[in-house]
């Protein structure tokens, strides 16, 4: 290989490495869970919180326009902070919210929701914190949006929700 | 006002830099470069202003002085004063001030060093150095400045985590940083000597303490880091091939093929362009590493919290660098007089070849796998991970070979051997390598079909080497240092197939039993220290022979609040007895997890005779 | 040198056609939680991590094992939920192809330097 060969092909290396790696800079290091969008199979079975019967979350999740699944725990203040939110999005906008209880005893989760109000059309729970899993979930407050048809989720929420998440939830409602 | 002194030393450190490299710059003109005794003055000067900032630096730690940001941010009152003076180099902007400092003092023992070499080679070997200085001290004075004032002053100081304060980890970054600054040495020489036309013989005599120097301090640091890891985290794993660690272990690789290289140049007088390649390459690792560590451009426990304005700055320094490098390289190389006899198939310095290229297979497997993820997320978008399994499956098939060469190699000729020359005792060791190892291998059911290889050359290289203390002419150093490495390779196999782990949730009182052991929860103690409350553990590990007593802790502060868990380690020269606990949600159930793993002391020792065939070498008067 | 270059690329070949060996489902739970990244810790692996979403990770692994899934539909089941990210060792697939090869080549293309570089017979 000439000389030449050599040199230039070594400086387009370095300079395509310097690139990229300036590029790389400028993303984050963590990984940020809005970026995939994932399907939900619902083909699995959990009790009903109030009715102790197996359903299947298929089940929960009918008809046309969109649900919300909110994963929560009575153990969990952030759940209390968000819960406010979720009454406004139930007696205003009449969302059908599906509440998964994650890793709870039922009768604190069953205080909790006298307590703050059940803004849930139904709630299953996950004592051992697995079928939030199916859902791709990292912990709790979680939330998603979700098409009823095609079961894909719209967006993703981590955390517990805020003014401007709620604002981005009613947005997407419409 | 203290503060004040350590800026303005760094600035006078900067003017000189920029009168140095000028005046160099200058002289480059007239066709000789001679090198006034001022030269040597400015840099004895450059040295002292940054020893007197740094210990400036130290003196605000340890009287706790908040009008200093980085020890507001880093230090408390109730901090014991080894971890202040420790906390001056555990964060950012101390540790580049530590850089700067081993920068400048190493440029000074090299001006004294070198005094009767060739005044061209050195006042360019200054040139390159103060190059690197210069950057540094711009960086830490308008990026990383350990210098800030605050006003009004904080009563109190914010730096209080408990995992940083620890003896391992308080002398890691110095050592580490001697082996990554002394690589620096090594770059500035090798262009100098190639734009002097003096990559020969001598040079390789020359340069060859500071291979050694480096190397023996990045081995020692890097075995300091995995020691840390092992007491402290808890996992019971000493090497995670978490980026950080990877960032240490490039230059590494790097530095023992270039020490052989050096070697082998000045005995034989070959391998000159590969010896620049190698020097220039180690060094471009070592700051390569600087900045993915710094940066935040990657994801690991150990990283430095940072902006990437930060890495901006020290991805075009270092591309500066490694631009020049390329450039000088290539316009000059003419001027290296290569050799131009080949050398014999079968003779060491084909085996010092073979040597060079596993290490350069091994360094891309690290480098590779520490960077992909890096560029896979630009260019596609898509984020993945690369942990051991990646390394495992790419290392372990090419290091089986490589322990083969490693056996035969030092016992190869120079110049030209003949392939027949298969010694009695080599093939009877290899026998009895390859009889053990199946026994071994068919006693403790290790079902792989990579392991009885991996196994069968491990214990030949480690015969073979302990044979080879034995014969005429025997370079210790070489000897010690081999049979160290053999050693490491076949305690880290032995410590990888016979380590055994129990995991169980349980409550004071609790039994359990685990092989042939007894395992049980005695009690629980709690007892407030200085600045955190202490769970002691009580367990007891009892076996038909004896009985053995293992108290880990669990360490609750509030300042900053967290938990740490520092697990109860006995160790023997057999095996090693871990024990480490984890309170759960569930009332009075704790996670105990408890672990046999052998030969975990001999993995240390074997680094430490590594390193010390290194420094033996150093002591040689002659080669 | 063409011989060790042949019979490494073998041994690379051999791991990945390689079976994996039968172990009991506790220890296939640890195998396979060691492979995986806590996603809410930093730099822990899911058998190293106490943290809530590990553990429920560790008991949804052993239901799949339960119900007869092998090592790769795991996987490949977390990876569809979480993305590759959560898995420590990459897949072979285009978008790790150079991930795996890189390296291969640089010894390759190291040995045929070494290979034109040195005198093969002697004189």
């Amino acid at each position: 290989m000439s000389k030449n060969i050599k040199l230039t092909s070594i400086v387009l290396i370095v300079l395509f490495s310097f690139f990229v790696l300036l590029k790389g800079l400028d993303k984050s290091n963590t990984y940020s869970p809005e970026l995939s969008t994932t399907k939900i199979d619902f083909n699995f079975k959990a009790k009903d919180l109030f009715s102790d019967e197996e359903i299947f979350l298929d089940d929960l999740i009918k008809n046309d326009g969109m649900s919300l699944i909110n994963i929560w725990a009575s153990w969990c203040l952030p759940c209390r902070d968000e819960h406010a939110y979720l009454l406004n999005l139930k007696s205003l906008y009449k969302l059908n919210i599906v509440g998964i209880n994650y890793k709870d005893s039922e009768i604190n989760a069953k205080k909790f929701l006298k307590e703050l109000g059940n803004p849930y059309t139904n709630i299953i729970t996950d004592p051992k914190g697995i079928n939030s899993i199916e859902l791709g979930a990292f912990g709790v407050p979680e939330t998603f949006l979700i098409d009823n048809n095609s079961k894909l989720i719209i967006k993703k929420f981590i955390g517990p929700l805020d003014n401007s998440t709620f604002n981005q939830l009613t947005k997407l409602i419409k | 006002m203290i503060n004040q002194l350590g800026n303005y030393s760094l600035y006078i450190a900067l003017l000189i830099s920029i009168f140095v490299i000028s005046k160099i710059l200058l002289s480059l003109r007239k066709s000789s470069i001679t090198l006034s005794g001022n030269i040597f003055s400015l840099i004895s000067v450059q040295s002292i202003m940054v020893i007197i900032s740094f210990l400036t630096l130290i003196y605000a730690f340890v009287t706790s002085d908040f009008s200093n940001e980085t020890v507001y941010n880093n230090s408390h009152t109730t901090k014991p004063l080894f971890y202040k003076i420790s906390g001056t180099w555990g964060n950012h902007e101390g540790s580049l001030l530590l850089w700067l400092l081993v920068l400048t003092i190493f440029l000074f023992i090299f001006t004294v060093e070198s005094k009767n070499l060739s005044q061209r080679y050195r006042t360019l070997t200054f040139f390159f150095q103060q190059i690197i200085i210069f950057g540094f001290l711009l960086f830490i004075l308008f990026t990383s400045n350990p210098f800030s004032n605050l006003f009004p002053i904080p009563n109190e100081g914010t730096g209080l985590n408990p995992i940083l304060q620890d003896p391992a980890l308080a002398i890691h970054p110095p050592i580490l940083y001697l082996g990554y600054v002394g690589t620096s040495i090594i770059f500035s020489s090798a262009l100098a000597a190639i734009i002097s036309g003096s990559i020969n013989k001598s040079w390789a005599s020359h340069i060859k303490k500071w291979v050694l120097v480096s190397w023996v301090f990045l081995s020692i640091g890097i075995l300091l880091g995995s020691i840390w890891a092992y007491y402290e985290l808890g996992w019971g794993g000493f090497w995670f091939w978490d980026p950080v660690e990877n960032v240490s272990l490039m230059p590494w690789l790097c530095l023992t093929a270039l020490l052989h290289t050096i070697f082998t140049l000045e005995k034989r007088d070959i391998f000159h362009s590969w010896a620049v390649i190698l020097s220039i390459t180690t060094f471009s690792l070592s700051m390569s590493g600087t900045f993915l560590v710094r940066s935040g451009i990657l994801n690991s426990i150990h990283t430095f919290a940072n902006d990437p304005s930060r890495g901006v700055f020290i991805l075009c320094f270092l591309f500066i660098l490694i631009f020049l490098s390329i450039l000088i390289y290539f316009f000059y190389q003419k001027t290296i007089k290569e050799n131009l006899t080949k050398p014999y198939l079968i003779s060491k310095e084909t085996a010092v070849l073979l040597n060079n290229l596993f290490m350069m297979f091994f360094l891309s497997v690290v480098l590779i796998g520490t960077v992909y993820p890096i560029f896979l997320e630009v260019i596609n978008n898509e984020k993945i991970s690369i942990g051991p399994p990646f390394y495992h499956k790419l290392l372990i098939p090419f290091l089986i070979p490589f322990l083969f060469f490693m056996a035969i190699g030092p016992n190869i000729k120079w110049i030209n051997d003949k392939i027949g020359k298969i010694n009695f005792t080599q093939v009877s060791i290899f026998i009895i390598s390859i009889i053990v190892s199946y026994f071994f291998v068919k006693k403790y059911g290790v079902s792989y079909l990579l392991s009885l290889p991996l196994f069968i050359l491990s214990i030949f290289l480690f015969f073979i080497t302990i044979k080879d203390f034995f014969g005429k002419k025997v370079n210790i150093s070489q000897k010690i240092s081999h049979f160290g490495f053999s050693l490491l390779i076949l305690s880290i196999l032995l410590n990888g197939v016979l380590s055994k782990e129990f995991s169980s949730n349980m409550k004071v009182g609790d039994e359990r039993k685990f092989l042939n052991k007894t395992i049980k929860f005695e009690s629980i103690k709690v007892i407030k220290e200085q600045n955190y409350q202490s769970l002691i553990g009580e367990f007891n590990i009892k076996d038909e022979n004896n009985s053995l007593s293992l108290k880990p802790e669990l360490r609750i502060y509030d300042q900053p609040q967290t938990i740490t868990s520092e697990a109860d380690i006995s160790s023997t020269i057999f095996s090693d007895n871990f024990l480490v606990f984890n309170v759960l949600k569930n009332d009075g159930f704790y996670n105990v997890r408890y672990q046999i793993k052998p030969f975990m002391i001999w993995i240390w020792i074997s680094v430490i005779l590594i390193s010390f065939g290194g420094l033996i070498s150093l002591k040689k008067k002659n080669v | 040198m063409k011989i060790l270059k042949t019979f490494c690329i073998l041994l690379i070949f051999f791991l990945f056609f390689q079976n994996h060996s039968l172990a009991s489902s506790s220890q296939q739970v640890d195998k396979i939680s060691k492979n995986l990244r806590c996603l809410i810790c930093q730099g822990q692996s899911v058998y190293d991590s106490q943290s809530d979403f590990a553990l429920s990770m560790k008991i949804l692994i052993k239901k799949k094992i339960d119900e007869g899934k092998n090592d790769d539909e795991i996987y490949d089941f977390l990876i569809s939920k979480y993305g590759e990210w959560i898995v420590y060792e990459p897949k072979f697939n285009k978008n790790t192809f150079f991930l795996w090869l890189l390296p291969i080549l640089v010894f390759l293309g190291g040995g045929w330097i070494i290979f034109k570089k040195i005198k093969l017979f002697k004189l």
